[in-house]
This record gives C-alpha cells, sequence and structure tokens, in this order.
C-alpha cells in the first residue's frame, strides 16, 4: 500500500472511532497537545490508560468474588477508571462505568458483574482499535510520510 | 464558577494578555498540580507546560503539603519565608485528603494563604462548587480538562503575581 492509501486509510479510520462513539473529543484534545517536543505523548499516555485500567479491572474483579464484597472500595475504582478513560477519550468504557458506579452504590452484585463483563469488553474493543490506530500511523511514518490531522 | 477579579494591576504598556507569558513578562509561574489519578496527572502537567509554567505534581494532599513546606512532621519554618509555587491546582476527589481539605490547610497558612488555589472534579455538584469557592477557591473546574482551560486560569493567574 503507498502512503497516500495509508494516510487516506488512517483518516478513515479515526473518523469511524469518533462516529461509532469510541472516542470523542477528548481524544482531539490529547492528539493536540502533542508535539515536536513531545512526538510520543499521546501513545504514551494511552500505553498509562491501557496498564491503570487493566489494574483496575483485575481489581474489580477480584473485588466480586470475595465472600463480602467492599462496595465503597469498588465505587472508588470505578470512579478512577471513569476519570482516565473521560481523559483520554475514550467514550464507551466512560459511559459503561457511570452505569457501573450506579449498581456500586445500589450494592447491586449481579449488576456489578454485568457491568464488569460489560466494562471488560469494551475496553478490550477499543485497547485493539487504538493499537490498530497506532500501528497504522507507525506505518505511515516508518514509510517517510506525517500523520494527517 | 469565575472569581471576580479586580483589573488594572498589570502596570506597563503591556495592553492585553498575551498567551506566552515568557515572552512577555519574562515569567514562568510554577505550579503546583496535586491529583491520585496518573493519567489526569499527566495530562494536566502536559496541559501546564503547554501554557509556560513550570510544573511540580504531587499524587495526594500529604505529598503536596509537605513539598510546600507544611507537613505535619515539619516544625512551621516557613515564617518569613516566600511560597515556592504561584498556584496550586488540585483534583477535588482524592483518598486520604480530599482537595477541599488541602485547599483548607493551605488558606489557614499565614505564608501559603495568598497563593491561588483551583480546584477540578469530574462532576459538577453545585453544592461542592460553592463549598470551594467559599474557602476561597480560585476557580472551579471541571474536568476533563481542555488547553482553553488552562489559556483561561493563566489570564486570571497573572493578575496575582507576587
Amino acid at each position: 500500500m503507498d502512503l497516500v492509501q495509508l494516510q487516506r486509510q488512517l483518516v478513515d479510520y479515526r473518523t469511524s472511532l469518533y462516529h461509532e462513539g469510541f472516542l470523542d473529543e477528548q481524544f482531539t484534545q490529547l492528539q493536540s497537545l502533542q508535539d515536536e517536543n513531545n512526538p510520543d505523548f499521546v501513545v504514551e499516555v494511552v500505553s498509562l490508560f491501557f496498564e491503570d485500567s487493566e489494574r483496575l479491572l483485575n481489581e474489580l474483579s477480584k473485588a466480586l468474588e470475595q465472600q463480602v464484597i467492599d462496595f465503597k472500595r469498588m465505587d472508588a475504582q470505578v470512579h478512577q477508571l471513569k476519570g482516565s478513560s473521560s481523559s483520554i477519550g475514550a467514550h464507551r468504557v466512560q459511559k459503561l462505568c457511570i452505569v457501573f458506579r450506579n449498581y456500586c452504590e445500589a450494592q447491586n452484585v449481579e449488576g456489578c458483574l454485568k457491568c464488569l463483563q460489560q466494562v471488560k469488553h469494551e475496553y478490550g474493543i477499543i485497547k485493539t482499535k487504538l493499537e490498530s490506530m497506532f500501528q497504522l500511523e507507525q506505518q505511515i511514518l516508518n514509510a517517510g510520510g506525517s500523520i494527517p490531522v | 464558577m469565575l472569581y471576580q477579579i479586580m483589573d488594572g494591576d498589570y502596570g506597563g504598556s503591556c495592553g492585553g494578555c498575551s498567551e506566552d507569558m515568557t515572552v512577555e513578562f519574562g515569567y514562568e509561574p510554577h505550579v503546583l498540580a496535586v491529583d491520585d489519578n496518573l493519567i489526569d496527572r499527566t495530562l494536566v502537567e502536559k496541559l501546564l507546560k503547554n501554557s509556560s509554567c513550570k510544573v511540580t505534581t504531587a499524587e495526594n494532599g500529604l505529598r503536596a503539603l509537605e513539598f510546600l513546606g507544611l507537613g505535619s512532621d515539619e516544625r512551621n519554618s516557613l515564617e518569613g519565608t516566600v511560597s515556592k509555587v504561584n498556584l496550586v491546582i488540585t483534583d477535588y476527589c482524592m483518598p486520604g485528603m480530599t482537595g477541599y481539605e488541602l485547599l483548607k490547610k493551605i488558606k489557614e497558612s499565614s505564608v501559603l494563604k495568598e497563593v491561588p488555589v483551583v480546584i477540578m472534579s469530574s462532576e459538577n455538584i453545585p453544592t461542592r462548587i460553592n463549598q470551594c469557592l467559599e474557602e476561597g477557591a480560585q476557580m472551579f473546574m471541571l474536568k476533563p480538562l481542555k488547553q482553553s482551560d488552562v489559556k483561561q486560569l493563566k489570564r486570571h493567574l497573572m493578575k496575582y503575581r507576587s
């Protein structure tokens, strides 16, 4: 595939992520913070988000396996996940966290379990999509091109 | 949510606000950014650096107080010293000490009480906002922060240079 085709593919891919509600304008904000001094800023922040999210999702899974469930602690963890997903523009994950928090507050185990599955699912999707997007960007850079805005 | 500030403090012939404070005033404000969320801390740091601020980050209220010289283990050795920072920007919801409690500690300090404190939160709760403003917060900002929020913040900050 030539450079122009790669660039077009990237633009289309990115547009679809916004269209389908995977990303929101906060991701655009994040991209605008990247510059020549910090050319890998977006990848770095998103990588932090991946690490942090996986840690939180593991802890939430463990919390729901306990005999006595600490809903307050879970709520604090979901709040963290909601915050970071909001900060990077991971729209669907953020929205699910809001629902999840409601179940924590209501101390509804079934609801929490269901939500956790949904959040894990959506997180998995956005992670794959962002990684694909970064790979595409890298291909463009390797071919000597620049990333279209 | 904006604190009303008196005009006319610029002096000189500087005219309107410039986005790049270093060029206009040769001044890089030192900001202490406090947030327990690593991603948010990284973001706010970048936003501030993009606005020519020097940034120190802290992951909770205790660390912030230690940096400011108000740590519980330290004797109050701040008599007659100038604040290290020109602005504190802190998240509201933090484990241990909330941003509100941090704000109160800063306002209780004779050396630091003039330092502007800005509170950030992902939740738009009027009682929370009023509580912070009444306690002396300069501004209350909703997360996620954008570059335009920080630029607006800087314009206000410029009027509070010590």
